[in-house]
């Protein structure tokens, strides 16, 4: 991608990417920089919200590519991740064809319905078309093995091969990246042929940084007590620690509500934005929220 | 050594990197030769000679895993401050599986019977005893006659509707199909094709204690995970419980029962130890369970219930189970004895939160855990 030429390293590739307002650290500014270079696809794992598809979004707006999302599920196969053909239209134009007419030749008839014009592209052929972009394929944990396999001769390749049609090539491979939330391992011959980055959750200077940008209306104060009270939340064990999506909802939340710094009552008020279990809501409450008060 | 192996001239790199992932290998982190040669090709896009760079060319590169992660960082610590590749050989042989279930050889000499020809209903009916003795109770010779039959077991899971469909008799229309079978034949209207959303079968999650009081069960229970395992690879998932949480999984999936148990033994540090069910399994859910491992799966857990923690802990912890889990099936051998009640501190916090109680004694009690999760 011509854009990513210019960066010449990582810590380049670090502030075109806190220019769209995503703020890397080093390991993942690395990460990038090499799956641009290198060619591979990069594999993020990480807990939920801690802004691994956001990364793939910031990679897209610093390359000036397109991004195409492909969020998996249990079942999806090649004719949702690839391409379909449209039958119904290609019904269409064998009757408009037939109509009326008696000489038409069966051989170039039936070529004709094989053409671009009926295939309809799914993510992964419309990533490969559509050069430069950025493939996402999103939380690749939750379709099933099989899949994977499918996606390895697609990655290995860049390259999509249509029996009617022949094979389509990327002119610039699309940059890949790929997250799992681990709900499944995925398999090693998938791994080894990406980057792989686990993602962990910022610390308390990023954390408020990340804030401040999303949320430019956001005090000082605030911010930093948000980002305080969620590290907090972080070390006591609960069911689904907070990530960054969830600190940044919170500090919305109670930027809405006029708050200028953190206090006890409407941090109560607002809980829900940040923990999504009733069990970690009463665990927060005698805990960080009693602290809060003091 | 005086200066650090990344200063040194570009063309030793390579013998550098090969050193390095031998000393990942031997902490344990599956460097293959093609991984070293990414790592190469990262290395040569940033700055060899800045250590943070060559730090993370490899940690991108070399792991695959979040486990990988503090084992590559001590690896790389070791590696290029000066140190050689002799890494601490991997621990002290863990006792074995077969170890930790000790059964004295005794004297029994049932099959050297003095009648040379036994009749087909005797040697019928000793195997029908044999699959109804508590394991505890077996001798080695019965035991080897027995460890022959676990190969047998298939416990198969029931399914579950996906969101898949297949091809099917009647049901929805299958637009697609309906349409590609009208495209070949010209365009004419032919028959219909139907589709129905195909069933999967649920994953099957086996805990099993392998605690101190357990031990003399651990054997036959791993077998049966084992089997489970042989049965169905991906969808069977295997841990074990005592003071910490350990996922035998991948050894379970070595095709060879003995081979696959001493790799398994070898991979669990608290082997015949004390049982911290309630942490322990707090530890499974926030790992792997929350995560979708116990989603919607059919959970298998074998124990004694002898906890030596709070029981409220268990208990809370089951009820989370439960609500994540498709079935909760407990395995407590003790109930194949005669007399059994659910007296232990732990079966009592834990009772309320599981589906069904079921025995695993004996090999037949282990017959009859497959039909039950046939059947979950």
């Amino acid at each position: 991608m011509p854009e990513f030429e210019q960066l010449t390293d990582p810590d380049a590739l670090a502030t075109a990417l806190r220019q769209t307002g995503y703020l890397p650290d080093d390991g993942l500014a690395t990460a990038a920089f090499l799956a641009v270079r290198m060619g591979r696809p990069l594999f993020l794992e990480g807990d939920a919200g801690v802004g691994k598809t956001s990364l793939a979004q910031a990679l897209a707006e610093v390359g000036g590519a397109e991004l195409v999302r492909l969020q998996c599920y249990e079942g999806i196969d090649a004719s949702q991740a690839l391409y379909d053909w449209d039958f119904p239209r290609q019904i269409l134009h064998l009757r408009a064809a037939e109509s009326g007419r008696t000489d038409v030749d069966p051989a170039a008839l039936e070529k004709s319905l094989y053409t671009r014009q009926f295939l309809i592209s799914r993510p992964i052929l419309r990533a490969i078309e559509r050069s430069p972009s950025v493939l996402l394929i999103d939380e690749i944990d939750r379709a099933d093995d099989e899949f994977e396999a499918f996606l390895l001769e697609v990655l290995a390749d860049n390259a999509v091969t249509i029996p009617e049609l022949g094979t389509i090539r990327a002119e610039v491979p699309p940059l890949v990246v790929l997250t799992s939330n681990r709900t499944r391992e995925v398999h090693d011959a998938l791994k080894r042929r990406c980057l792989y980055h686990w993602v962990a959750h910022p610390g308390f200077d990023r954390e408020v940084a990340i804030l401040r940008r999303r949320l430019p209306e956001i005090t000082d104060q605030l911010a930093e007590d948000v980002a305080r009270t969620v590290r907090r939340m972080r070390e006591v064990d609960l069911l689904k620690p907070p990530g960054v999506a969830e600190s940044i909802d919170w500090a919305q939340a109670l930027q809405l509500l006029g708050a200028r710094r953190l206090d006890p009552e409407r941090a109560a008020a607002t809980l829900g934005a940040v923990v999504k279990y009733q069990e970690d809501a009463a665990r927060i409450r005698d805990t960080v929220l009693a602290e809060l008060a003091g | 050594m005086s200066k650090p192996p990344v200063a040194t001239v570009e063309r030793d790199f390579t013998d550098i990197v090969v050193g390095f992932a031998r000393t990942l290998r031997h902490a344990g982190v599956a460097a293959g030769p093609d991984r070293v040669q990414a790592m190469l090709a990262a290395v040569a896009e940033l700055d060899a000679a800045e250590v943070a760079q060559v730090y993370w060319a490899g940690r991108l590169t070399m792991c695959g895993d979040p486990e990988d992660l503090p084992r590559y960082d001590t690896a790389f610590a070791l590696y290029f401050s000066g140190g050689t590749a002799s890494y601490r050989d991997r621990a002290t042989p863990a006792p074995t599986v077969l170890r930790a279930a000790p059964f004295e050889t005794d004297g029994d000499s049932s099959d050297d019977g003095s009648d040379d020809q036994p009749s087909f209903s005797v040697q019928a009916s000793r195997q029908e005893v044999l699959r109804h003795k508590d394991v505890t109770a077996l001798s080695s010779t019965e035991r080897a006659q027995l460890q022959r039959l676990y190969a047998l077991l298939r416990p198969r899971v029931s399914g579950r509707r996906t969101l898949r469909y297949g091809p099917a008799g009647r049901g929805r229309i299958d637009l697609d199909r309906t349409v590609r079978a009208m495209l070949r034949q010209g365009g004419e209207a032919g028959r219909l094709a139907h589709r129905r959303h195909r069933d999967k079968p649920r994953r099957l999650v086996l805990l099993i204690d392998v605690s101190g009081s357990m031990s003399p069960y651990a054997d036959s229970l791993l077998r049966f995970a084992h089997a489970a395992t042989r049965c169905r690879p991906s969808g069977t998932e295997t841990f074990t419980i005592g003071t910490r949480l350990t996922r035998i999984t991948r050894p379970l999936r070595l095709r060879d029962p003995d081979a696959a148990l001493a790799a398994a033994g070898q991979a669990v540090p608290d082997w015949s130890g004390g049982t911290r069910l309630g942490d322990v399994l707090k530890a499974f859910l926030d790992l792997w369970g929350q995560r979708g491992v116990a989603r919607g799966a059919i959970v298998v857990l074998c124990s004694d219930g002898w906890e030596r923690g709070d029981p409220t802990e268990l208990g809370a912890q089951l009820a989370r189970l439960n609500r994540l889990a498709h079935r909760v099936v407990w395995v407590n051998p003790h109930k194949g004895r005669q007399g059994f009640a659910p007296a232990t501190g732990g079966m009592l916090a834990a009772l309320p939160h599981i589906d069904q109680l079921v025995a695993g004694h004996s090999f037949a009690a282990l017959e009859q855990l497959v039909e039950v999760i046939g059947h979950a």
